[in-house]
């Protein structure tokens, strides 16, 4: 079980691999963001599937990385939309 | 009983990891970026879900499976409201080109 368990965290982490190839490709900053995002929480799932059924602390990182992707989203439309829209963001 | 329980496991984790498939070929090959945003909250809340649905019955306790449950429900919570903030992003620069 644990062979496989590490063999599917090797899958979801390529599959991640794969998807950052829209952060080449963009177009938009939107679509680079998202690639990033998926990075989170296929690094997340990877994690889980490597470590959590033989390393208890390794559920700490995944839970730490997942919140890590949800901010980095957060900072990234926080700065994309600029000064433009700050008095949007302050109105809610 | 565990083997019905490794089983369960197999199948959810394998289920899981389509799920990432899934969200990759969406995010590489749909045309525009709501659509790609649609593909990529199937890896979030779908794939993510299968593979800690799967790893409960190999956690270590209920703390431990329920520590597994919340990670998930941390992710689909933040997942909900990424995907509201991109897709407004994206739409603001859409509406800007």
């Amino acid at each position: 079980m644990s062979d496989f368990l590490l063999a599917a965290a090797g899958f979801v982490l390529l599959m991640v691999a794969v998807g950052l190839l829209r952060i080449l490709h963009g177009p938009a900053e939107a679509d680079r963001m998202m690639a990033a995002q998926l990075l989170g929480s296929g690094g997340t799932a990877a994690l889980l599937l490597a470590g959590a059924a033989r390393i208890p602390a390794m559920v700490d990182v995944a839970l730490t990385l997942a919140l890590l992707a949800a901010f980095a989203t957060v900072t990234f439309v926080i700065s994309g939309s600029g000064s433009r829209s700050d008095a949007n963001l302050a109105g809610g | 009983m565990s083997t019905v329980l490794d089983i369960m496991t197999f199948f959810a984790v394998l289920t899981g990891a389509f799920f990432f498939l899934a969200g990759t070929v969406g995010l590489l090959r749909f045309p525009d970026t709501l659509s790609r945003l649609h593909a990529l909250t199937k890896a979030d809340n779908l794939g993510l879900g299968l593979v800690v649905f799967g790893l409960l019955p190999q956690a270590g306790g209920v703390s431990a499976g329920l520590k597994l449950v919340c990670i998930w429900l941390l992710v689909l919570l933040a997942s909900a409201t990424v995907s509201q903030l991109i897709a407004r992003a994206a739409r603001q620069h859409h509406a800007r080109a």
